[in-house]
């Protein structure tokens, strides 16, 4: 049966009018589904017995615990959720300080093929329904506790953007979980026309994986970039204002001897010049039968303070639960593998 | 500029050439370079998925070549479509372009697209093409390659045997074969599993990476 969580307050009025439930009802399920925390249609008091009844009769309720959890030494946590076709996806709950960010799968495996990403070498198994990206946050244990929201688990999340958008309009509305778009940040790898879609459609703040200003090397790193080249994804970003209320920032995981030079210092500076961003730079996790390699600590932080000297914000982002397989693709692929 | 809608064309050929895929063509009335692709859509604001040009670049029809997913939004309405009808196509973009350099063509299933876009533009000198397909029939266009490619020419079909055919897939003959020059370039293309692993295999086998195109379908 149809789960009901997942679904917007203009899915659930077409419903209950389908039903010929009272109209009301529409705003008190989506109050059931994304305010209160309940097992059960049947925990819906407010609803009539007999709308409970119908509605139980058609729909579930679509919240899937969790398969399972590991904890990090250092508090992050990474949980397994099964999905409708029968695949596993990675939620990462990483707390720091007063911060508590979970990072969500948009996507079963992935399509884009990236050099470096474990997640790729699952193929792609399908999408993820919007309920299935906002289960991951509900039916974690530090529900409660979330202050960020970061779409950079499995898939690219441009690649379902209808399901994505579904789920920031159920997260920032007031009748769904009420939460602030600028407490969101959507990853992408560049995916045009989607991300301008996104932008025109949403609030929340972007981030693109860049990793590297060149384009032949970008190629051989990112297939995407044969199809949407970054020249154009800057300039379709140019044509957007970004800074206080709304953010874009690029994500950049440093490999040795192949992305972590001075001229790739100065190339991004002028290919980011003008556009009031921010660097994240990622410490590259190798994956097996990588070719790839680790800049050194010593080349990260000298590549940083570089750009950072050129007038770009560059931060380090920590790396997190490397003892539980917290980059993402890693636990699930394994889970992937006992199953075959 | 990306994807802007560029023309609506008239379908002068759409036909069903193996179980579940599809070959449609309309007049060409833009330029292109093979190994572009162009975006299809069925209404002016609707959705739309990009797809390799399969034609050369001077023949007067632009021909696509399709799979039908039957979850999928498009597909299943364009192979509904007949002569006669309309879509609307965005302009042609993409990098995944022939070079002179030696190179090794991969290609499975509706992959082999912009290789025979390349080969029907008159651009295959150097080239060694492997294509893997589930089925023989779907070697589409296997007269054309043979002929011009000859014995540089290699299907792998994984689930029917076939006189000349390596009887497995792509990945499995990459994994296998003795002939992998190191100093080619590869160029893949085709469903995101393929494209992974075969990548995985070459580099294993002492490609570089840097060797390595590929072009992903999603």
């Amino acid at each position: 049966m149809e789960p009901l969580f997942g679904k917007t307050l203009d899915e659930l009025k077409e419903l209950t009018l389908s039903l010929k439930l009272p109209s009301f009802a529409a705003k008190q399920i989506a109050d059931w589904l994304y305010k209160k925390k309940i097992s059960d249609i049947g925990d819906m008091t407010n609803l009539s017995l007999e709308a409970r009844n119908i509605l139980s009769k058609n729909y579930v309720l679509g919240l899937d615990a969790y398969t399972k959890v590991d904890t990090s030494v250092d508090g992050t946590k990474k949980y397994l959720f099964n999905t409708s076709i029968g695949k596993f996806i990675e939620t990462a709950y990483i707390p720091d300080k007063d911060r508590h960010t979970v990072c969500v799968s948009t996507q079963v495996g992935c399509k884009m093929g990236c050099l470096f990403c474990m997640t790729g070498k699952q193929g792609f198994q399908g999408n993820l329904s919007a309920g299935e990206i906002l289960n991951q946050l509900r039916s974690i244990d530090e529900w409660d506790r979330i202050t960020n929201i970061v779409y950079m688990g499995m898939g690219e999340p441009l690649d379902n953007l209808e399901a994505v958008l579904k789920s920031l309009e159920i997260l920032s509305s007031d009748w769904g979980f009420g939460m602030s778009p600028r407490r969101i940040t959507v990853s992408t790898i560049g995916i045009i026309p989607a991300m301008k879609e996104f932008l025109e459609k949403s609030e929340a703040h972007l981030a693109i994986s860049l990793h590297s200003p060149f384009d032949t090397e970008r190629k051989m790193l990112m297939p995407i970039q044969q199809v949407y080249p970054l020249a154009e994804v800057l300039q379709e970003i140019r044509s957007w204002e970004f800074g206080r209320q709304r953010r874009v920032s690029f994500e950049y995981i440093m490999f040795k001897d192949l992305n972590d030079t001075p001229l790739h210092v100065r190339e991004l500076a002028k290919i980011l010049q003008g556009i009031r961003c921010r660097i994240n730079l990622i410490r590259f996790h190798p994956i097996p039968d990588t070719p790839l390699d680790t800049s050194s600590r010593e080349r990260i932080d000298a590549f940083r303070d570089e750009l950072n000297a050129k007038g770009i914000i560059t931060t380090l982002r920590a790396s997190r639960g490397e003892d539980i397989y917290a980059a993402c693709g890693l636990l699930s692929t394994k889970n992937l593998q006992k199953q075959g | 500029m990306h994807q802007h809608i560029l023309s609506q064309q008239v379908l002068s050929h759409s036909e069903e050439i193996a179980e579940g895929v599809f070959l449609m063509s309309f007049p060409r009335d833009f330029e292109f370079k093979a190994g572009q692709v162009i975006g299809i859509g069925i209404e002016k604001d609707g959705p739309r998925r990009l797809y390799s040009i399969c034609s050369g670049e001077q023949v007067e029809e632009v021909q696509i070549l399709y799979n039908v997913i039957d979850e999928g939004y498009l597909t299943p309405r364009l192979s509904d479509l007949n002569e006669g009808d309309r879509i609307w196509i965005t302009e042609p973009r993409g990098e995944f372009l022939y070079t002179t350099e030696a190179a090794v063509w991969i290609a499975s299933g509706t992959g082999i697209a912009p290789f025979y876009s390349m080969l029907r533009s008159g651009n295959f000198e150097n080239k060694i093409l492997i294509h893997g397909e589930r089925y023989l029939e779907r070697f589409y266009f296997y007269d054309e390659f043979s002929e011009v490619l000859g014995e540089n020419y290699l299907r792998c079909c994984s689930r029917e045997e076939g006189e000349g055919v390596y009887p497995a897939r792509v990945t499995d003959y990459l994994k296998n074969t003795a002939a992998l020059p190191l100093d080619f370039k590869y160029y893949l293309c085709g469903r995101a599993e393929m494209v992974v692993e075969a990548r995985d295999i070459l580099i294993e086998r002492g490609i570089p990476f840097t060797s390595i195109i590929s072009e992903i379908y999603f």
